[in-house]
C-alpha cells in the first residue's frame, strides 16, 4: 500500500520543506535557550548550595557504612542475634510511639474541626461574605505555608517544653492545609439540593446542614484520615525541637552515635507508619465507596 | 417568600405524617445509629485519653495564649537589627531556594529510572519491581530530618547535606508518584509500536514516555514548591538553609528577626508557588492539546 502514495512536485514540494526546516529550527532554538537557562540555574544553585560532589565521593562509604553499622552492635555481632539488647528501651519508646500517634491524633481532630468551620466561609458558591471570605482564606495560606516545626518552635517558647506545643503545631498546619481541601470539596457541589432547601425556607445554616454536609461529609473523613497519615510521620520529629513525641529519643540517639537505638526506634516508627498507612487506605476506600453508592 | 415560609409551615404542621411516610429519613434504624455512636464514643475517648497523657491542662493553654500574645507583639516592627543581618538572612534564603530546586531536580531524575522498574507495565520482572517498590516505600518511610541529620554525617554541615536531603527524600516520594503515572498511561500506543516492529524497550520510549512527560514534569514542578517550604526548615539540624538562622533566632528570643525571616519564607514561597502554578498550566495545557 505505501507505494500508492503520490509524491508532490517539488515546485509544491519546496515550500513546505522550507517551511518544515524553519519551524524544527525555531523548536530547536527554543529548546537550547531553555537547556541553557537550565544549565545556568544548576550552576547558580549549585555555588550557592555550595554542592561538593568530590567530598561526597570521597565519603560516600560512609553513607553506606552508617546503615551497616545500624544493624551491628559495637562488638560485631549483627543486631537481630539479640532482640533484648537491640530494643532495650522498648517499653519507654512504645510509651513514647503511643504519644506521638495522640499527639498526631488530637491535632489531625483539632485542625480538621477547624477547617470544617472554615471551609463554608471560604468557600466560593457558599461564602456568606466576601471580606470574611477572602480574609480566611489568607488565614488558611498563612497556616499552611509555615511549616510545622517553625510553629512548634514558637509554641515551645509560649507553652513550654512537651507534647502541648507539638500538637497546636500540627493541629494549626492541619487546619490551614485540610481547611483549603475541604473548601475545594464544597466548591465542587451540586448546588441543587442547597436550591431546594433555601426554596422551601430553609437558613442558609439549614441548607448547609441538610443539602451540602450529606454530600461533602465523607470526602471531609478521607482528607482527614489522609492527613492523619501524614501528621504520624510530622509527629514523629517533633521531638526534634522538644515538642514531645518520640523524636525526642530519636535525635539524641542520632546525635550520640547510639547506632542500634537508631535502628530500633525508625524501625518502629517505619513499622507504625506501614500500619496507619494501610489501615487508613481500607477506611479512606470504605467511604468513598460509599459515597460513590449514594 | 411568604410562598416559602408557607411551604415551611405546611411540612412541619405535617411533620407526624412526613414521618409516618418516610420513615427512613427519620429513623435510620438501630445499627445505624448504635454505629454512628460507637464511632463517635470512640473518637471522644481518644481525646480524653490523649489530654490526660499529653498533659493537657486549661491553664496551661490560657497561660501560653497571653504568652503567644506577648510574643506577637515583640515580633513588631518584623525589621532585623541591621543590614548586615538582612544580607545575611537573604544570603541563607537564596542557600534555601537552591536546595529546594537542586534537590528536587536530582531526585526527580533519579526517580525516573526507580519508578520504571517498580510500575507494572515497564518494570523488568516481578523480583525487580518488589525490590523497587521497597526501597521506595523505606526512602519514603524516614523523614526528610532524618536524611538531613544522615548526610550531615557524610558530608559535613552546610546546604550540601541538606540539598543532599531533599533529594534522597524525594527519590521515594516522586518514584511512587510517577510509576502511578506510568501504570495509568494508556497502553495502545505501545501496541502500536510493537505492532509495527519495535521492541519493548521503544514501546516505552516512545508510547508510554510522551504520556506521562508533562504528569511527571508537573509533579516534579508541585515538589519543587513544596520542597521549598521543608527545605526552610532543614536547617534547624544544621543542614543548611534560613532555618538555621530561624531557630536560632527563636531561641534567643529575638523576635522581631524571627518575624523578618518568617516574611521572607513567606515571599519566597509565594513567587515560587506563582512561577511554578504559571509553568504548570503550561505544561498541562499543552497535555491536553496532545492528548
Amino acid at each position: 500500500m505505501a507505494h500508492a502514495l503520490t509524491r508532490l512536485p517539488d515546485i509544491q514540494l519546496d515550500p513546505l520543506r522550507r517551511a518544515y526546516a524553519e519551524a524544527r529550527s525555531a523548536k530547536r532554538r527554543q529548546a537550547l535557550l531553555g537547556v541553557v537557562i537550565l544549565v545556568l540555574m544548576i550552576a547558580i544553585s549549585a555555588w550557592t548550595a555550595e554542592v561538593r560532589p568530590a567530598t561526597l565521593w570521597r565519603n560516600i562509604d560512609d553513607f553506606f557504612n552508617y546503615f551497616i553499622r545500624l544493624f551491628f552492635f559495637e562488638n560485631g555481632a549483627p543486631v537481630w542475634t539479640d532482640f533484648g539488647e537491640w530494643f532495650w528501651g522498648l517499653p519507654d519508646w512504645l510509651s513514647q510511639l503511643f504519644d506521638t500517634i495522640l499527639i498526631a491524633y488530637l491535632a489531625t481532630l483539632a485542625g480538621s474541626i477547624g477547617a470544617f468551620f472554615a471551609c463554608f466561609l471560604a468557600a466560593q458558591n457558599l461564602g456568606p461574605n466576601p471580606v470574611l471570605r477572602s480574609v480566611v482564606k489568607r488565614m488558611l495560606e498563612l497556616c499552611r505555608t509555615v511549616p510545622e516545626i517553625v510553629f512548634a518552635l514558637i509554641f515551645v517558647v509560649a507553652f513550654g517544653l512537651g507534647p502541648v506545643p507539638g500538637v497546636l503545631a500540627i493541629a494549626l498546619h492541619t487546619f490551614g492545609a485540610n481547611g483549603k481541601l475541604f473548601t475545594e470539596v464544597v466548591e465542587n457541589i451540586d448546588r441543587k439540593p442547597m436550591e431546594g432547601a433555601i426554596a422551601s425556607g430553609g437558613s442558609w445554616t439549614e441548607s448547609i446542614r441538610f443539602a451540602v454536609l450529606p454530600q461533602v461529609l465523607s470526602s471531609f473523613a478521607s482528607y482527614a484520615l489522609l492527613r492523619f497519615e501524614i501528621n504520624v510521620r510530622g509527629a514523629s520529629v517533633m521531638g526534634f525541637v522538644g515538642a514531645g513525641g518520640i523524636g525526642q529519643d530519636l535525635i539524641e540517639a542520632i546525635r550520640k552515635f547510639y547506632y542500634t537505638d537508631v535502628s530500633a526506634i525508625l524501625l518502629m516508627i517505619l513499622l507504625t507508619v506501614f500500619v496507619i498507612d494501610a489501615g487508613t487506605q481500607q477506611l479512606r476506600h470504605a467511604l468513598l465507596g460509599r459515597e460513590d453508592r449514594a | 417568600m411568604t410562598a416559602t415560609h408557607g411551604l415551611r409551615a405546611n411540612a412541619l404542621s405535617d411533620l407526624p405524617g412526613l414521618r409516618a411516610r418516610h420513615p427512613s429519613v427519620f429513623n435510620p434504624g438501630p445499627m445505624r445509629r448504635v454505629v454512628t455512636i460507637g464511632v463517635l464514643a470512640l473518637l471522644l475517648g481518644f481525646v480524653v485519653l490523649a489530654i490526660v497523657r499529653l498533659e493537657f491542662s486549661f491553664w496551661r493553654i490560657l497561660a501560653g495564649m497571653g504568652e503567644l500574645g506577648r510574643i506577637v507583639g515583640h515580633m513588631m516592627p518584623p525589621v532585623p537589627h541591621s543590614w548586615g543581618q538582612a544580607t545575611l538572612y537573604l544570603h541563607a534564603l537564596a542557600e534555601t531556594v537552591a536546595i529546594a530546586f537542586l534537590g528536587t531536580l536530582l531526585g526527580a531524575v533519579l526517580a525516573v529510572p526507580l519508578a520504571l522498574m517498580a510500575a507494572r507495565n515497564t518494570t523488568i520482572n516481578r523480583a525487580v519491581q518488589f525490590f523497587a517498590r521497597r526501597s521506595s516505600d523505606t526512602i519514603r518511610g524516614v523523614d526528610q530530618l532524618i536524611w538531613a541529620l544522615i548526610w550531615v554525617n557524610v558530608v559535613g554541615l552546610g546546604p550540601f547535606a541538606g540539598m543532599l536531603a531533599v533529594m534522597t527524600s524525594d527519590i521515594g516520594n516522586l518514584s511512587k508518584l510517577f510509576s502511578e503515572a506510568l501504570e495509568t498511561a494508556d497502553r495502545k500506543p505501545v501496541e502500536g509500536v510493537i505492532s509495527t516492529g519495535g521492541t519493548r524497550m521503544l514501546g516505552i520510549r516512545f508510547g508510554v514516555i510522551p504520556q506521562v512527560l508533562p504528569v511527571i514534569a508537573s509533579q516534579a514542578l508541585y515538589f519543587f514548591e513544596s520542597n521549598t517550604r521543608s527545605s526552610t526548615i532543614i536547617g534547624i539540624v544544621g543542614a543548611g538553609g534560613i532555618g538555621l538562622h530561624l531557630a536560632e533566632q527563636i531561641r534567643t528570643l529575638e523576635f522581631q528577626s524571627v518575624a523578618f525571616i518568617i516574611l521572607l519564607i513567606l515571599g519566597a514561597v509565594i513567587a515560587i508557588d506563582f512561577v511554578s502554578g504559571l509553568l504548570r498550566q503550561a505544561i498541562t495545557g499543552r497535555a491536553t492539546l496532545v492528548h
